[in-house]
């Protein structure tokens, strides 16, 4: 890998976040006449007219559309996102509010995903009888066909309601994530859990796995030795649409839920059409996206020797 | 069993083996009770082409058959011990132990994520032969052993980072770590290019007469066969047609497929069926018609790194074919062979050169008059399947030419498209078909069909046989052989099979690496090699020891 | 030949013989897997039910019966009622419509916009090739959620606004798709045969380009369809798409959460449709993708 691929890739990943942020602002933020300033005019939200003159200059109400989106870049690169209308402070304060809860979800939610992923993918192929692998086979095809939203109600008609597993009303700080937790790593696990498969069955018709098992090595050393890596390392290339699968989950968790993270503040955002919000979870999920392939693209070759040296030896 | 053995036991005794595979509520059997023995340091081969069940029958020798395979009837004994019904389990104890496998494609048959040494000391580690530093100093003189040059540097690689004949000597060296006393080797070597094919057989004949290791080679190349087996076994669609020692089955066949399958064998035929060019040429045109003249080709392709010289994958190459004639462009792979054809018939503009098809100079053509120049030449692809759209009908896959310089009739192209078809031996009831449903050999009949329903002048075969079974290959040849003759067409032959261009070609050049290094009549160039690099290319002609090679 | 393929030529050669198209087709007729033929029937009653829903339930979807409120399953009301009084059964029933066009809609959407813009990509080449691809390595950096809820707050709520939302996602996907198929077609040896056959670029691009390429990309977006389906749902659910008292099936669940300690019903039989279309509609879809391939 040269320094040179090293500048291009990363000057292409800061152009498509550019281009993410275009995107975002014509359709949030370049719509016609004022409306999102109407909004702040509503007597309702108690703002003084000094504020809204606050927020008229900040927004850069009255200049032409380009001075606003040049402003807005700039203030989007000072870590300045607007107000929130709904919440009347700062965006950037009300998204570190509710980070934290987010996180938290995501990162057990991931992790219990690509668990649950692994042990079907490799029990797919591992199970003793041929009818318990079809099952498990088809488990990643019955997952992605639940409704996310649907599939946190069931769980907590069952666990919470049924069979008084887990206490709805003030749960311990763990508590409250196992349901939420199980809920997100179900859509999650599916697609990583469906390429796993086919990764898996991939490698075992290759050639190699042949010579494997003539050297005399059992299916469990196979599986591991040979199979795991190969089948693994395609899969980093999905990181990114599994983030935006972990977005579209923590939103709908959330809000089943009641949590109060950066879903909940999604689904509010929309809600009450509080642009600024929105706009400002979309350029960052954009920057997290490239980011994650970005340094998907910069791992690969580290993890997979094909891409470490690029010539062959002749002869 | 007829034969008498004069040993004890053999390594092998497969009796009445019956193979067939499930698919669904199918029962298919491929294998219909074939039976053969290996004697201890003695090489069978199994000759057969595809569909014969020869790679069937080999993976149930050593318990690979896929999940679907199933062994119905009769034995596999080992040393005496039959272990055609074993469990997975009991397999794992003898696998590279006492059976091991040399496997066809050596670029797909190495873990790519693995260094060379962990995946030839994994093979110690799983008998528990050695560990720590006892086996990374056997792996290395494994390595040594099949002639790995520098095997320090080599077990720190991966795989793609050597070629195909280091890859299987890689393979080799795990196939004989732990002196297995059967190999099986299959089609070890029909992925590699001849010069290579060579050494490699070489390395496996040496192997085991230093171990005494028996070997059990499938090949569908009667040559390869011929050259390094004691015994035969011929195979035709799962079932034994013939069996003995080499050298007799060659010189008096008893079945009449083994005498086909000889008499059809390029590299073994006595005689080219073929008649010469300098016989034709000198009844008909004038000594100057050259139809396709090159001169200087040169074909540069940028580097993807910047900065550095570009690659020619042709320098500077030229030669001329008289009309009528076959001229036939030979070389390995990466010797620029089917670029140059490429260029040749307008695929590509070549970086320098001239190349002037019927005193037409490609340089000048472009758009609409390149379009119509097509008409002077056609390609016919090695791959017969990649090359015909599977969404079209044979009809449509030949009328379509017709339809691009459209000034027929329907009734005329439908005409005409018949006519061609039948006259390259295909039936009019395939017409309605899609290639899926036909044979590799009709396949490339229906791509030749293609090529010569414009009328070429010049037709271009790019490995247009290599990939037949060898019975196959030989009636297209013959095909080939009767439009020429009916037709007056010129070939231009591009193939890596020295035998194949011995038959049919009149001249011949001889590529490698980008340059011409041999060119003239076909006689002259095989029987007065003007370089090293020819002489070497005849003498790994595998069958030519044996005195049927005239 | 890999061993494989020479496994492979061994069964067919003569599992191909003397098969002709319909002898074909009858067995596959015969053999229809009890799974494809139970998703095939699913979706067939859900069309019936978006184009006839009068056919299957005499209850009214909007408007209640009085004193029947929140009624358990019973032979009259097959899914018991909602807090108005409403038959669930019904309500699903004639939620169905939204559903199904809704899914449609978007389907179509991106099939078309993402298929033509793939197309130009892959057979015009280099710079608006490029320009295409970087526009959707664009879209396909927001995540499709935020992506349909931007769109939604540009457009507002609606049954169709959250279709042409859940659409607009899917336009990258086909994109790149159709452009890497078409690409992959362009390179193999008979469209290359083609031209050298005399075929202008129009020609070829008619005759073999397209017809080749397009077979998978159809065979996705039937794969998109229940994806569509539950996207829609899920924009139902959390308020974007139809508003009440339409009985379209993200609202049912949404609005039967209020009464999850007491009418399980409510959340229960709406999902199990969800997942039972969605389920079905991927079945067929992957049979589809068996047979052209």
């Amino acid at each position: 890998m040269t320094s040179r691929y090293l500048f291009n890739r990363i000057g292409q990943a800061l152009l498509v976040l550019w281009a993410a942020f275009t995107v975002s602002f014509v359709l949030l933020q370049a719509m016609p006449g004022d409306a999102i300033l109407i909004k702040f005019q509503n007597p309702d939200l108690g703002l003084t007219p000094q504020q809204i003159a606050e927020i008229r200059a900040a927004y850069a109400a009255d200049s032409p559309l380009w001075l606003q989106y040049v402003q807005t870049i700039g203030n989007f690169l000072s870590g300045n996102f607007g107000y929130s209308v709904q919440a009347g402070v700062p965006v950037s304060a009300s998204l570190a509010a509710h980070l934290p809860v987010t996180l938290k979800l995501a990162a057990i939610g991931f992790l219990t995903a690509a668990i649950l992923a692994v042990a079907i993918a490799f029990l797919s192929s591992l199970a003793p009888f041929a009818w318990l692998r079809s099952a498990i086979q088809s488990v990643p095809s019955l997952f992605i066909s639940i409704p996310t939203f649907w599939l946190g109600i069931m769980l907590i008609q069952i666990f919470s309601f049924r069979l008084k597993l887990v206490p709805v009303i003030n749960p311990g700080p763990w508590q409250e994530f196992i349901l939420p937790v199980a809920t997100l790593a179900v859509p999650i696990s599916a697609p990583l859990a469906q390429v796993l498969v086919r990764n898996i069955d991939a490698v075992l018709t290759q050639p190699f796995i042949t010579v494997a098992r003539a050297k005399g090595a059992t299916q469990g050393r196979v599986l591991w030795r040979h199979v795991a890596k190969n089948a693994l390392l395609p899969t980093l290339t999905i990181a990114g649409v599994l983030f935006g699968e972990l977005i579209a989950g923590a939103v709908v968790t959330e809000t089943v839920f009641g949590l109060n993270g950066i879903g909940g503040l999604t689904e509010r955002a929309v809600g009450t059409q509080d642009v600024a919000v929105l706009q400002a979870i979309v350029v960052l999920s954009a920057a997290a996206f490239v980011a994650i392939n970005l340094i998907v693209d910069l791992l690969y070759p580290v993890l997979d020797p094909r891409l470490r040296t690029r010539s062959g030896a002749t002869a | 069993m007829t034969f008498s053995a004069d040993q004890g036991t053999p390594v092998l005794e497969v009796s009445d083996l019956k193979i067939s595979y499930h698919g669904g509520e199918r029962y298919h059997p491929v294998v219909h009770g074939v039976s053969f023995r290996v004697e201890p340091g003695e090489v069978v081969a199994l000759v057969g082409e595809s569909g014969s069940g020869k790679t069937t029958t080999a993976q149930s020798v050593i318990g690979l058959l896929p999940a679907n395979g199933h062994v119905d009837r009769g034995t596999i004994r080992l040393n005496g011990t039959d272990i055609s019904r074993w469990s997975d389990r009991q397999f794992d104890t003898i696998r590279g132990a006492r059976i091991s496998l040399v496997p066809q494609d050596p670029g797909s048959s190495l873990n790519p994520v693995k260094t060379i040494g962990a995946q030839v000391g994994e093979i110690l580690e799983i008998h528990g032969e050695a560990r720590g530093k006892e086996l990374e100093r056997r792996v290395l003189a494994l390595l040594e052993c099949v002639g790995l040059p520098d095997p320090e540097l080599r077990a720190r690689q991966y795989p793609h980072e050597l070629s195909g004949g280091m890859r299987q000597r890689v393979l080799i060296a795990i196939a004989i770590a732990l002196k297995p006393e059967l190999i099986i080797a299959d089609e070890p070597t029909s992925a590699l290019d001849v010069t290579v094919q060579k050494r490699i057989l070489d390395l496996i004949d040496e192997l085991r007469a230093e171990y005494g290791t028996a070997v059990l080679l499938v090949t569908h190349d009667l040559g390869v066969a011929v050259d390094r087996a004691d015994r035969l076994v011929v195979l035709q669609g799962g079932r034994v047609q013939e069996e003995g020692r080499a050298s007799e089955v060659l010189a008096a066949p008893r079945s009449p497929y083994t005498r086909q399958l000889i008499a059809d064998a390029p590299s073994l035929s006595r005689s080219a069926a073929w008649v010469t060019a300098t016989a034709r040429s000198s009844t008909g045109t004038a000594a100057t018609d050259d139809v396709v003249v090159v001169e200087q080709l040169v074909q540069e392709f940028p580097r993807p790194t910047r900065g550095e010289a570009p690659f020619s994958a042709v320098d500077h190459v030229s030669f001329r074919v008289r009309r009528g004639t076959t001229h036939a462009i030979v070389g390995e792979s990466g010797s620029g062979k089917t670029t140059t054809v490429r260029a040749v018939v307008g695929f590509q503009k070549p970086t320098s050169g001239k190349i002037e098809i019927d005193g037409t100079d490609l340089s000048t053509l472009g758009g609409e008059t390149l379009r119509q120049f097509r008409r002077k030449i056609q390609l016919v692809y090695q791959n017969p399947y990649a090359s015909l759209d599977p969404r079209q009908t044979i009809f449509e896959i030949v009328e379509e030419p017709l339809l691009n310089f459209g000034n027929l009739s329907r009734l005329e192209r439908r005409e005409k498209t018949l006519a061609i078809l039948s006259r390259v031996g295909l039936p009019e009831a395939l017409a309605t078909r899609r290639a899926h449903a036909l044979s590799g050999g009709q396949r490339q009949r229906v791509a030749i069909a293609r090529a010569l329903v414009l009328d070429p002048q010049v037709v271009v075969l790019d490995e247009a046989v290599s990939a037949l079974d060898v019975t196959v290959q030989a009636r297209i040849l013959d095909l080939l052989d009767e439009l020429q003759q009916d037709l007056g067409l010129t070939y231009l032959f591009v193939s890596h099979d020295l035998a194949v261009v011995r038959q049919i070609a009149d001249t011949v050049s001889v590529l490698r690496g980008g340059r011409l290094v041999d060119e003239g009549p076909v006689a002259q160039v095989f029987d007065h090699p003007g370089s090293d690099y020819t002489r070497e290319l005849i003498s790994a002609i595998p069958g030519r020891k044996h005195p049927a090679f005239a | 030949m890999t061993t494989l393929d020479t496994i492979r030529s061994e069964i067919g050669a003569d599992g191909r013989a003397g098969s002709s198209r319909r002898a074909r087709l009858a067995r596959l007729a015969r053999r229809l897997p009890p799974g494809l033929a139970l998703s095939w029937l699913i979706l067939a009653t859900v069309f019936l039910w978006a184009i006839a829903p009068a056919l299957f339930t005499s209850y009214n979807p909007v408007e209640g019966v009085g004193g029947a409120q929140l009624k358990r399953p019973d032979a009259l009301h097959l899914l018991g009622t909602d807090a108005l009084g409403r038959d669930l059964y019904a309500r699903i029933v004639y939620g169905a419509v939204h559903s199904l066009t809704g899914a449609f809609v978007a389907v179509g959407l991106g099939l078309i916009v993402g298929t033509t813009l793939g197309v130009i990509a892959g057979s015009v080449g280099r710079r608006l090739d490029d320009a295409i691809m970087r526009i959707v390595d664009v879209l396909l950096s927001i995540p499709p959620l935020l992506l349909s809820l931007s769109i939604i707050i540009l457009l507002g709520f609606g049954t169709v606004n959250a279709a042409i939302a859940v659409g607009l996602t899917s336009v990258a996907g086909f994109a790149r798709l159709a452009r890497s198929e078409v690409v992959r077609v362009r390179r193999s040896d008979y469209v290359e045969a083609a031209f050298g056959s005399g075929g202008t670029f129009r020609a070829v691009l008619w005759r073999h380009v397209l017809p080749n390429s397009l077979t998978s990309v159809i065979a996705i977006a039937a794969l998109h369809f229940g994806s569509a389906v539950l996207q829609i749902s899920t924009l139902g659910f959390l308020g974007y798409g139809a508003p009440p008292p339409t009985p379209e099936w993200g609202l049912l669940i949404a609005e039967g959460r209020n009464y999850i300690s007491t009418a399980w019903w409510l959340t229960t039989a709406p999902g199990f449709v969800v997942v039972l279309v969605v389920l079905a509609a991927n079945r067929v879809s992957q049979s589809f993708g068996k047979v052209t391939s």
